[in-house]
């Protein structure tokens, strides 16, 4: 996307709250309440936030938590929820042991 | 310190670790940094996708002093400064050989090493089976050094950005550097897609990019875009600590803390891409790099891979970066050329880039670093 996106901007405090220990990425195992952290500690991408918390990284790639993830950001950081990109989906689409891809010539 | 609008002290163009952690380095000295990165993500290059080695063994010994200096004062303690826990560890370096060949190979940069001051040696397959009883039998010895280790880099990188942006940097993301411009025969102006910044000192730290936007004031550093692929496993019972990485290139990587293992190898056609721009992967590179794997570990073929990727990095015409003062063009800085080995020694050469930059005497001598080095070789 490319859009000017200034880090100084003021998004506010971050203000605990009643649900923070909830898990959002059951895979990593990552709460709603770190995920808010990380966006007050500068992490406004989905991509940033996946690779400082880990969520997405799981056995799911994200399947599950994607659109959680995104929708507590996207509020987090007062923008648009259609406004933040995905992080980038990647091969293998399925978990494939290491002999399986070694015999990809 | 300003923290917003479109001037500075120093301007430093790529949000990758150099960029980051030279923006931490200079605001803890008390100047006002912007960072401008083109991408979308902070450490969206060679920073997020590089395979985590920190290390001090194989490297071209003018790199040395740099890369040491950094392991002994920074990485050990880099949680501590950072507030965050990067997942160093410094358990130690194996580069595997299975024939004569390899070892000559491994003997070499060695002894150059040894000559440096690193405290590294040949170990035999009797030793390196000690170290790492996961390994083949056809390893028939290793280089072993004890001091190097590995880090989580996207943690790494992200830290970095985290505590300079504390800090009051101005980092802005999307903002893709088109050009620079003179004034009064000192750098002055950043041009953008969008917007034009400007600064006293402009440091550019953009990797293979780094090329064009040195171009538009004159200077050309010989970089050349190279393809590097890695993957990923599932976390894995906890099996050996080591950074891992053979003669012959065939893999390098290691276990993380999560219990995942992160590889990389080269598949051979580095550098002959036919698209160099785009991040996509091509069915070469993980099979051939999951060969080399399992050549070295055959009890690794169960393990499955959830992710591949890809990422560039941008060797120099002499495979070491350039950390330089443009005298040429006054005010103007360049780190970039760190030819796919920039990560385990991004904070040690950033201290010593913020000191640069800040015209202070720099802990480690860099004038073997020097953008005008370049010469025909006739």
């Amino acid at each position: 996307m490319n859009e000017v996106n200034d880090r100084s901007r003021d998004i506010g405090e971050f203000v605990p709250q009643a649900d923070d220990d909830m898990i959002i990425c059951r895979c990593e195992e990552i709460t709603k309440g770190e995920i808010r952290r990380a966006v007050h500690d500068g992490m406004w991408t989905i991509t940033e936030i996946r690779r400082f918390l880990r969520c997405g990284m799981g056995l799911c790639q994200g399947q599950t938590c994607a659109r959680l993830v995104k929708d507590i950001a996207a509020r987090e950081c007062g923008v648009p929820y259609s406004s933040l990109e995905p992080a980038t989906s990647r091969a293998p689409m399925r978990a494939a042991e290491m002999k399986i891809l070694a015999n990809e010539k | 310190m300003n923290g917003t609008g479109n001037t500075a002290d120093v301007i430093i163009i790529g949000g990758g670790i150099i960029g980051s952690s030279t923006a931490y380095y200079l605001a803890k000295k008390g100047v006002d940094v912007l960072v401008l990165e083109g991408s979308d993500n902070i450490g969206n290059g060679g920073s997020s996708r590089n395979g985590g080695g920190v290390r001090q063994s194989g490297r071209d010994p003018r790199e040395l002093p740099v890369v040491m200096w950094g392991i002994k004062n920074l990485w050990p303690h880099l949680n501590e400064e950072l507030g965050v826990d990067v997942e160093y560890a410094q358990k130690g370096n194996l580069r595997l050989g299975m024939t004569p060949a390899h070892m000559k190979i491994l003997e070499n940069l060695t002894d150059k090493a040894k000559a440096c001051g690193l405290d590294v040696r040949m170990i035999d397959a009797k030793e390196v089976k000690e170290i790492n009883p996961y390994l083949s039998d056809k390893v028939i010895g290793a280089s072993w050094c004890p001091t190097d280790g590995h880090a989580n880099p996207l943690k790494a990188t992200l830290a970095y950005y985290r505590r300079a942006r504390g800090l009051g940097v101005h980092f802005i993301t999307g903002e893709k550097v088109i050009g620079l411009k003179k004034l009064r025969g000192r750098v002055r102006q950043v041009i953008t897609e969008n917007n034009v910044y400007e600064a006293g000192k402009v440091l550019v730290a953009a990797g293979f990019e780094s090329r064009f936007i040195l171009k538009s004031v004159g200077i050309d550093v010989p970089l050349a875009k190279q393809k590097m692929q890695c993957l990923v496993t599932e976390a894995e019972p906890k099996m050996f600590e080591q950074m891992l990485g053979t003669a012959d290139a065939d893999f390098y990587g290691h276990q993380t803390r999560h219990g995942s293992f992160v590889f990389g190898g080269s598949c051979g056609q580095e550098g002959f891409e036919l698209d160099k721009q785009g991040l996509i992967s091509n069915s070469l590179g993980v099979p051939s790099t999951c060969r080399g794997i399992l050549k070295y570990f055959p009890g690794l073929e169960n393990a499955k891979i959830v992710r591949g990727w890809t990422g560039w990095i941008d060797p120099s015409a002499d495979g070491i970066p350039v950390m330089s003062r443009i005298e040429e063009v006054p005010g103007l800085y360049a780190a970039c050329g760190f030819t796919g080995h920039g990560f385990g020694i991004a904070p040690g050469a950033a201290y010593n880039l913020a000191q640069l930059v800040a015209d202070e005497a720099t802990a480690v001598d860099l004038s073997a670093f020097r953008y005008d080095r370049f010469k025909a070789r006739i």
